[in-house]
């Protein structure tokens, strides 16, 4: 029998991405339920920041009178500009407010739900770099998927209300490379916030010692 | 303690483990010095709230005592680096819970592989063993099945191939019948006590099952954190009538 403690092996990235996607497609439903509130936050934020860059591409071409119409509607226009107003900005603000806390909340209770998970995981051998980039793995894969949905969501919803309100010129207009910028960014927001949301129990959770990661509220 | 030349596998060395619960200072453990044989089948007896789990965790590796050492295969836990008690845990013990902490969203197969994934082995390698060890409980045909789909008996039985998976020298049972009937629970034992006779695996098992004491080589009493007395098996005199 061997005396010696040997070092465990860190598996390689692919094991861990195998691991993780299967991890996610085994409990499809749950985790579409946190991408599911990932998709709604960054809906709202796509859905003001397009509406606001399909009102600034259709505006210069309509009549006066649709013109007039947008104004008394509620619309703030600055500088020739519509979304850069105080209300505007505020708007804004607030819909990226509400999306940090629902993208951070739902994954927090994602992970913080696994807690038990971990722990088994711990005393099997894993590593807690393994932990962390599990989870790390799931937070992208949510964050991208949830993203672009939402953001898909958001922009047609804004441009759907913009046109029953303008008519086709919505349309014809249509600011496509700003659409596509704006999938973009709200692509970039939600993995960012994704991982924010599951970074901080998962690196609490990494750490624990496994029998206080088993004795957690599951 | 009394040492017959054999090497210790495990040792504590005046553990104490105390935790803290905002104000209140509850000391589950008060100074554990003991020590246990290779190939030893032991069971830790004593009621709830004893100290016996916390126990379990400290000689498993799997919590820091507050002071103490613990040395496993004399190697002193608190020495080893992130790495290393991994490799501990996957290599050298092996597991088992009342709980039987099966991962929900696996199947038995994948279980039972996890360990031996940590540890490097390649696919086929794993595979195969995680066969081969799921027909040893007596669950080859029932390897596609999640937890949810299994009785109780038989996700004990998975987790008591998966604790195997890398053919641990320890394992530690914590409560393995707790959660069983008493068939079940039998069933357990017997399965626990083959691999200790016929592989020479140490068992420790933290327990309050009577059915426990029939095929343990030693017996370790606790009692509020202290070990209140340690029997050999040959000196027990308690028989274990027909139950059930």
């Amino acid at each position: 029998m061997s005396q010696s403690v040997e070092r465990q092996v860190v598996l390689p990235f692919a094991q861990v991405v195998r691991i993780s996607f299967n991890s996610m497609r085994v409990r499809l439903a749950r985790s579409l339920i946190t991408t599911a509130s990932l998709a709604l936050a960054i809906a709202f934020v796509a859905y003001i920041w397009s509406g606001y860059a399909i009102l600034n591409s259709v505006w210069p071409h309509i009549d006066s009178s649709v013109q007039e119409d947008i104004l008394s509607s509620g619309y703030e226009m600055t500088d020739g500009h519509f979304g850069s107003s105080p209300k505007d900005r505020w708007l804004a603000i607030l819909s990226l407010i509400v999306c940090v806390v629902g993208i951070v909340n739902a994954q927090l209770m994602a992970v913080t739900e696994r807690f038990r998970e971990i722990g088994t995981f711990k005393c099997l051998g894993a590593l807690n770099s393994f932990v962390v980039r599990i989870f790390v793995l799931e937070g992208i894969y949510q964050g991208i998927f949830g993203g672009l949905i939402g953001s898909i969501l958001g922009i047609l919803v804004a441009t759907l209300t913009i046109t029953l309100k303008l008519g086709w010129s919505a349309i014809v207009f249509w600011p496509a490379l700003k659409m596509l910028l704006t999938i973009a960014e709200a692509l970039f927001l939600a993995a960012l916030l994704s991982l924010l949301g599951v970074m901080y129990p998962a690196l609490v959770a990494a750490r624990m010692e496994p029998a206080v990661a088993l004795r957690a509220e599951a | 303690m009394e040492l017959q030349g054999d090497h210790n596998v495990v040792r504590l060395s005046e553990v104490t483990k105390v935790f803290r619960m905002g104000n209140n200072r509850v000391e589950a453990l008060k100074g554990i010095n003991f020590a246990i044989k290779a190939g030893e089948y032991l069971s830790i007896m004593g009621p709830s709230g004893s100290g016996k789990s916390t126990l379990f965790n400290m000689i498993g590796a799997l919590d820091k005592p507050t002071t103490g050492r613990v040395f496993i295969d004399e190697v002193d836990v608190a020495q080893l680096d992130a790495y290393e008690l991994a490799w501990l845990r996957c290599r050298k013990i092996g597991y088992i819970f009342q709980t039987f902490n099966l991962i929900m969203v696996m199947t038995a197969i994948e279980n039972v592989t996890l360990p031996m994934i940590f540890a490097g082995m390649n696919r086929d390698e794993y595979m195969e063993k995680g066969m081969e060890l799921l027909r040893l409980v007596g669950l080859a045909e029932r390897f596609q099945h999640k937890p949810p789909e299994l009785s109780g008996g038989q996700q004990q039985r998975v987790a008591v191939a998966r604790a195997l998976a890398n053919s641990p020298a320890i394992i530690l049972a914590d409560e393995p019948t707790g959660n069983l009937d008493l068939t079940t629970g039998e069933e357990i034992i017997t399965l626990l006590k083959h691999l200790s006779t016929e592989r020479g695996v140490t068992i420790i098992s933290a327990t309050h099952d009577i059915k426990m004491l029939n095929v343990s080589d030693r017996i370790v009493w606790i009692r509020d954190g202290r070990i209140d007395r340690v029997e050999e098996r040959r000196d027990l005199k308690i028989s274990v009538g027909e139950v059930g």
